[in-house]
């Protein structure tokens, strides 16, 4: 890499490129912990990768809520209907 | 769960989801509008290549879903170029990796318009020298980044801010396009799909020269749904026949399992659930739906003969 | 060290050679287009080991080239007039990239009407960019300028890309002696590729996403100046070494010819330079004490080196082979700026924009023009009308 001096138009990957993007939501993904099947559908369809799966933990799943958009296509995809998008507020 | 995919020679070759990778290819926090698909679509990238994937991004969504610098919402090594030059720059940058004996995957990740307008020229003189990359087309059908205006990837009749009443042309068949191009690899996918994604990928990796992805990406933004419902429309684009998942290894076209079914027309959904879910498509009359049915129907009959050869 | 009998086409592809460029990205546009078979005939002969691209379009050939630099591997091509025209945008990006990058420019002028011949118009666009540019006067020149270009693209003090200009025709297809450095002697002289960064699998970063601070944007083009002034001083650098490993040095930023106690000067770019070569060495003759002050680098603009010249003189002619339409010749307005930025007053400054769409300009013309400036401003002190268009 270049010396110091030079300022170059480099950037590294890091969360919140955009931010704390959490903030952008109206609604919150929630997690019947119970009804979820662990099939991993929610982590394969959400666009920000906020979902986390844990195999060990007693949650399978785990939702990073400093980042999650709200977006709700977890509530769409999960075959159980586990997750319900409840408002923030 | 497992979805059955057709390898290059009928195997199959199951990809399970608990055995794709976990690395965060896509960084939360990153720009992107809540329910983008090309965000769906470079995690599943990601997943299906991994470490060695360095991706050529013309402008376009993505270069605004990276985020801000001195940050990258993308954790991929990516090169940021101008509008019409995404294949050539990575064409250079393969060369000059293959010359250095570093073992790359070189990604040429554009939209509709960087890949079928303002980028037609450089992806087909790409394609015609056979250069040794993988061009994947993220399809939202218009220039998003610039507030939904039409491309000739938009659909027949959709409203953007550029065909307000209606787009009156048909949406260019690109793939067939780059089909005729005569490259080792051709294939469509969707972000619904996505272990079918992953698979053609891989697929695309495994192979050298010119490689095409057509992924089909619907944006909730432009085409004016809710950002929930991002795999489920775009899961309907294949129940109703109107994107057709396929793969054409060395010009042999086959259509991909996910579509496999609506090959009889008598399976496909009706076109008008799918129109009717987009508020793109809403003023849209019996008649223009009429026609969307025969359009969907003429482009089976075609693929369908190609596939016979 | 044999002297072949090259055109300056020919010059430059054997520079390509010696500098051991790895790729090549290849589209043909009069007059350049004989650069590029050289080398793709180099290539397929087994004399160049390098990779060519054979791109659709001008805009490609630039973005191939700078793929290639990105990942690492010298790289070139070459282009003219509307080819480079059409490369524009990227020429910008690659400039504020900082991978270096050499590019030959066979100086042509631009349409409509289309028209082949030499006119400096195409590469004095470029002068905005961040691009180092240069022009040579001889084909020899312009195998030594593209050689010198490797080096001083690839310093880290500059880490700038560079054109090299050669006008259209006049050297691109004219023949002329031309001494090849040996590869041996080239090779203990130009290091390995040196590059800010470079693409490979492992190194996980990203070039060119929106920046959050706009000023953190602006320190970035504040940095391609600075590298811009660097670059003076390893011109320099680079010329003298040269010098010494082949015999030829030039003077780094300008080239002075019977200038040392000159009271005029005449200011120029290019191969028409040697007409005005001959046009001091008969002036000179008559009495007149004239000096050429030949541009070898238009940028950086070489204040400083002309300045030391200019600083005391009467009058200066400068000859523009290009216009800015609605103001002057390009060169004329960064004389003046430049004058006037190190304070020096009182001289005398008239513009020829002459040799337009091709025109032939003598070393006769030459004397002619420059003897009136001179006679003018003896007589008179100063001059009446400043910028002039020769037309024969």
């Amino acid at each position: 890499m270049a010396k110091p001096e030079i300022i170059l138009p480099l950037s590294y990957p890091a969360p919140a490129a955009a931010g704390k993007t959490g903030t952008w939501r109206v609604k919150r993904p929630v997690v019947d912990h119970k009804k979820c099947v662990k099939c991993r559908m929610c982590w394969l369809h959400c666009p920000d990768g906020v979902i986390g799966i844990n195999e060990e933990g007693p949650e399978f799943v785990t939702i990073d809520y400093e980042y999650c958009k709200g977006c709700g296509i977890c509530e769409r995809v999960c075959p159980v209907k586990a997750i319900k998008m409840v408002p923030e507020v | 769960m497992r979805e059955r995919l057709s390898g290059s020679l009928g195997e199959t070759m199951p990809i399970r989801i608990q055995d794709l990778p976990k690395k965060k290819y896509v960084m939360p926090g990153n720009a992107a509008c809540p329910g983008c698909p090309l965000n769906l679509g470079l995690r599943y990238l990601g997943m299906a290549i991994g470490d060695e994937a360095i991706l050529v991004i013309p402008a376009g969504c993505t270069t605004v879903v990276q985020g801000l610098m001195p940050k990258s919402g993308i954790n991929m090594p990516i090169l940021n170029v101008v509008f019409a030059s995404a294949p050539a720059t990575a064409a250079g940058l393969a060369t000059a990796l293959a010359l250095r004996g570093k073992k790359a995957v070189i990604v040429s990740w554009a939209g509709d318009g960087g890949t079928g307008d303002i980028g037609f020229a450089t992806l087909s003189g790409a394609a015609e020298r056979n250069d040794n990359i993988i061009h994947i087309c993220a399809d939202n059908e218009a220039y998003m980044n610039t507030g939904i205006q039409r491309s000739s990837l938009t659909p027949y009749g959709a409203w953007t801010t550029t065909t307000v009443t209606g787009k009156r042309e048909f949406k260019k068949d690109l793939p067939l396009i780059m089909l005729m191009h005569r490259v080792p690899y051709v294939a469509t996918a969707s972000i619904a799909y996505p272990l079918d994604f992953i698979e053609k990928v891989r697929k695309a990796v495994s192979m050298k020269g010119f490689k095409y992805i057509h992924l089909h990406a619907p944006c909730p933004v432009g085409w004016r749904f809710e950002p929930s419902r991002t795999v489920e429309i775009a899961k309907l684009a294949v129940e109703t026949g109107m994107w057709i998942l396929f793969e054409a290894v060395n010009g042999k076209l086959r259509i991909s399992p996910p579509s496999q079914p609506f090959k009889d027309k008598k399976r496909r959904k009706p076109v008008a659930e799918y129109l009717r879910a987009q508020g793109r498509f809403a003023h849209l009359t019996d008649e223009d739906i009429k026609r969307l049915e025969m359009y969907v129907d003429e482009v089976w009959e075609l693929y369908k003969k190609l596939e016979s050869l | 060290m044999p002297l072949k009998i090259l055109t300056g086409n020919y010059a430059v592809a054997e520079a390509v050679k010696l500098a051991r460029v790895k790729v090549i990205a290849a589209y043909p546009i009069t007059p350049q287009t004989t650069i590029v078979e050289k080398l793709d005939e180099m290539i397929e002969k087994g004399e160049l080991d390098a990779v060519m691209i054979r791109v659709e379009s001008e805009h490609s050939a630039l973005a191939a080239t700078y793929g290639a630099a990105s990942g690492g591997v010298r790289a070139f091509t070459a282009t003219s007039s509307h080819g480079l025209l059409y490369m524009h945008e990227v020429v910008w990006w690659v400039a504020g990239s900082r991978i270096p990058v050499v590019m030959a420019i066979v100086t042509r002028a631009i349409g409509p009407p289309w028209n082949i011949w030499s006119e400096h118009s195409d590469i004095m666009a470029q002068r905005d960019t961040g691009w180092l540019i240069c022009m040579a006067e001889n084909n020899q020149e312009a195998l030594d300028l593209t050689l010198q270009l490797f080096k001083i693209t690839e310093d880290e003090r500059v880490f700038l890309p560079g054109m090299v200009g050669l006008d259209g025709f006049i050297l691109s297809h004219t023949a002329e002696p031309v001494d090849v450095p040996d590869q041996k002697v080239i090779d203990g002289w130009l290091p390995p590729r040196n590059q800010p960064y470079v693409y490979e699998p492992g190194k996980v970063f990203n070039m060119g996403n929106l920046p959050a601070s706009t000023k953190d944007n602006a320190l970035m083009r504040y940095d391609i100046q600075r590298a811009m002034e660097k670059a003076k001083q390893v011109i320099k650098e680079v010329d003298e070494e040269y010098g010494k490993i082949t015999g030829r040095k030039y003077g780094g930023l300008i080239e002075c010819y019977r200038c040392e106690d000159a009271k005029y000067f005449v200011i120029g770019m290019g191969a028409w330079c040697g007409d005005m070569k001959e046009a001091v060495d008969t002036l000179r003759g008559e009495g007149y004490p004239v000096g050429l002050l030949r541009l070898r680098f238009v940028r950086p603009f070489p204040r400083e080196d002309l300045n030391t010249y200019l600083r005391s003189c009467k009058g200066v002619v400068v000859f523009d082979k290009s216009v800015s339409f609605g103001s002057a010749g390009p060169l004329y307005l960064d004389v003046i700026t430049h004058t006037y930025i190190d304070g020096i007053k009182g001289m005398q400054v008239k513009n020829y924009i002459a040799g337009i769409a091709g025109m032939d300009v003598s070393y006769k013309d030459f004397t002619k023009l420059i003897k009136s400036v001179v006679n003018e401003v003896e007589e008179k002190g100063f001059i009446e009308r400043k910028v002039e268009w020769f037309l024969g």
